[in-house]
């Protein structure tokens, strides 16, 4: 068996669990936010159950629409924040919690072996750590938090990896975009994409979260990497509870096995309106941008901010464009605080945000008008993502995105770096 | 079984085509139905009526979990969706709300918006009588019809719970 069918197997019932086959699993941890939680605590309520099946293993999180931009969006967080008090649930409240999806693993609620499920597409974002982390919408999570079970179809497991060792500026981000470049945004429709070699063994967890974040562009149930040193360092930083970890077997069934050499491979750049339309960062001169956005549950990690400062230190942001930078947890916020990054993106021109989900539609801050061109490091540039149906959004790392903000076009790293 | 004309869209309908995020803050089927579309067709929400049919390509639904998408399907009178493929977290929270999805590549090559089709959602079977062809849509796994019987996830729980040991009534 793969992973994923070894994690499934340990959750239910059966001894060998198949693709394909629907189970019924038990759940680790359930997840919603602001955005999708008010409908799940409906749901649930129509169930006719009194209590969650534990409330240790249900966490609530406002990221989304907070602080409350308006009364629809205040009223969601209130609903949120009451259920969470009523049945004594995991919550993070506004200044004490951050992103859903970077909050969960800094809070050590996420261990190798675990079944996550949460009602944001993004909560794959947890099989860094070797877990099965999915996302579902609220009906399911309300089933979930009644139940403690969860039902699945056995996903077909795709390997993907990747030889060689990465260029400078080259990292998680541009991995996942150019395999979702190559496969599509339905190119693991229903399938786990486990991402292995060299090339994920050197990255950081924090590129390793970046990469599993974004499984579901490609239509995967979750994106699952092996657990390594890096992994066991990361987990031994919280107090200690039992976790398994899993490898795929030998002859294990893989339902494609694709291999990537990376040891070329440029920065990405996903063009509007897909994921899928990426290319290397040098393909896009000239595409002048009005706004950068650096953060979100995909590139709002400290690291991500170093490197963003690594090329912000000293330079200013172009005067015609809004660079809006968001650390994606208050504890981000701290240390990048503490290490002067902070200081150094307001010396530079950038506008410094809330550790929150930030820029996309209905969202309180960074809305685009008709016309204007983004370029981000978040994980979806449909239309409208991000605003306006006639706006723009460019997809990339942040070094990409900090470079771009000095030049005001769309620009590689070594060009701002080198001068 | 259901008639109504159809729909055409083309591959990877994601849920911000759907339904605007903009929208979020409603809650309402009928609410989300008045905008369902509209930053891919602005004219649907006044065109669609009730029992009319989607019908679509590949990865149907694709993008994130917010079950507004086919809450607004629904909402819209939407009485199926065929598509070739669907994204996964769509196809789980339409079954879990009972918004009926059929995958049947055939049928979503050849139908053409205004068509007038003929569904039975218990066999598969696509019927379009404007270009008089027949369609056989895969079935559903017994787990889904399962689900689909009781009426959605919910009505699933309840059922499950009430015969749950030890649990009164």
């Amino acid at each position: 068996m793969t992973i994923v069918e070894k994690i499934i197997q340990a959750h239910c019932d059966k001894k060998k669990v198949s693709p394909g086959e629907f189970v019924s699993v038990k759940v680790d941890l359930v997840m919603a936010t602001d955005c999708t939680g008010p409908l799940a605590i409906k749901q649930f309520r129509r169930i006719g159950v009194d209590k969650v099946f534990d409330p240790s293993k249900i966490v609530l999180i406002p990221d989304h629409f907070v602080p409350n931009k308006d009364l629809a969006s205040a009223e969601q967080a209130r609903q949120l924040r009451e259920f969470a008090c009523e049945q004594g649930t995991r919550y993070f409240e506004l200044g004490q919690g951050g992103i859903a999806h970077v909050l969960m693993p800094e809070k050590g609620l996420i261990f190798p072996g675990d079944i996550v499920v949460g009602a944001d597409s993004h909560t794959c974002t947890g099989g860094a750590l070797g877990t099965l982390s999915t996302g579902m919408g609220s009906t399911d999570i309300a089933y979930a938090m009644a139940t403690g079970e969860i039902w699945l179809k056995v996903p077909p497991t795709i390997k993907i990896a990747y030889r060689g060792k990465l260029s400078r500026w080259v990292s998680g981000k541009d991995l996942i975009l150019y395999t979702i470049g190559d496969m599509g945004v339905d190119g693991a429709l229903y399938s786990a994409m486990e991402f292995c070699g060299e090339g994920i063994d050197s990255l950081s967890m924090s590129s390793r979260f970046t990469m599993a974040n974004m499984a579901v562009e490609a239509g995967a149930k979750t994106g699952i990497m092996n657990v390594d040193r890096k992994t066991r360092d990361f987990i031994n930083q919280f107090p200690p509870r039992p976790y398994a970890v899993y490898t795929t077997d030998n002859d294990a069934e893989y339902a494609r096995i694709i291999e990537y050499d990376v040891s070329s491979l440029e920065p990405q750049v996903s063009a509007p309106h897909s994921p899928a339309n990426s290319g290397p960062v040098s393909r896009f001169g000239n595409i002048e941008v009005d706004q950068v956005f650096i953060g979100s549950c995909t590139n709002g990690h400290l690291e991500d901010l170093r490197v963003a400062g690594q090329i912000l230190k000293g330079r200013r942001v172009h005067p015609r464009v809004r660079c809006l930078i968001i650390p994606a947890t208050q504890k981000i916020y701290l240390e990048a605080l503490s290490e002067g990054l902070i200081e150094l993106f307001l010396r530079a021109g950038a506008l410094v945000g809330p550790p929150v989900c930030g820029p996309r539609p209905g969202a309180c801050l960074g809305v685009l008008a008709a016309g204007e061109r983004c370029l981000s490091t978040t994980n979806r540039n449909f239309i409208g993502r991000m605003g306006s149906p006639q706006s723009e959004v460019y997809l990339a790392n942040p070094a990409v995105a900090a470079a771009t903000a000095i030049t005001g076009r769309i620009t590689g790293p070594e060009e701002v770096a080198k001068k | 079984m259901i008639q109504g004309r159809a729909h055409k869209f083309g591959a990877n309908i994601d849920t911000d085509a759907i339904i605007a995020g903009r929208y979020s803050g409603l809650s309402e089927a009928s609410d989300l139905a008045r905008h369902c579309m509209e930053n891919i067709d602005p004219d649907f929400p006044g065109r669609v009526q009730r029992g009319d049919i989607i019908v679509a390509t590949d990865n149907f639904g694709c993008g994130s979990s917010r079950e507004f998408a086919p809450l607004a399907i629904k909402g819209a009178g939407i009485s199926c969706v065929i598509a070739k493929t669907f994204a996964r977290i769509f196809f789980r929270n339409a079954i879990n709300i009972g918004l009926p999805l059929l995958e049947c590549p055939e049928a979503a090559e050849n139908i053409e918006s205004g068509d007038t089709l003929q569904i039975d959602l218990s066999s598969g079977e696509i019927k379009d009588l404007t270009k008089n062809s027949i369609f056989q849509a895969a079935s559903y796994p017994d787990f889904i019809r399962e689900l689909i019987a009781a009426g959605g996830l919910i009505e699933y729980a309840q059922r499950k719970l009430a015969y749950r040991p030890g649990k009164d009534g």
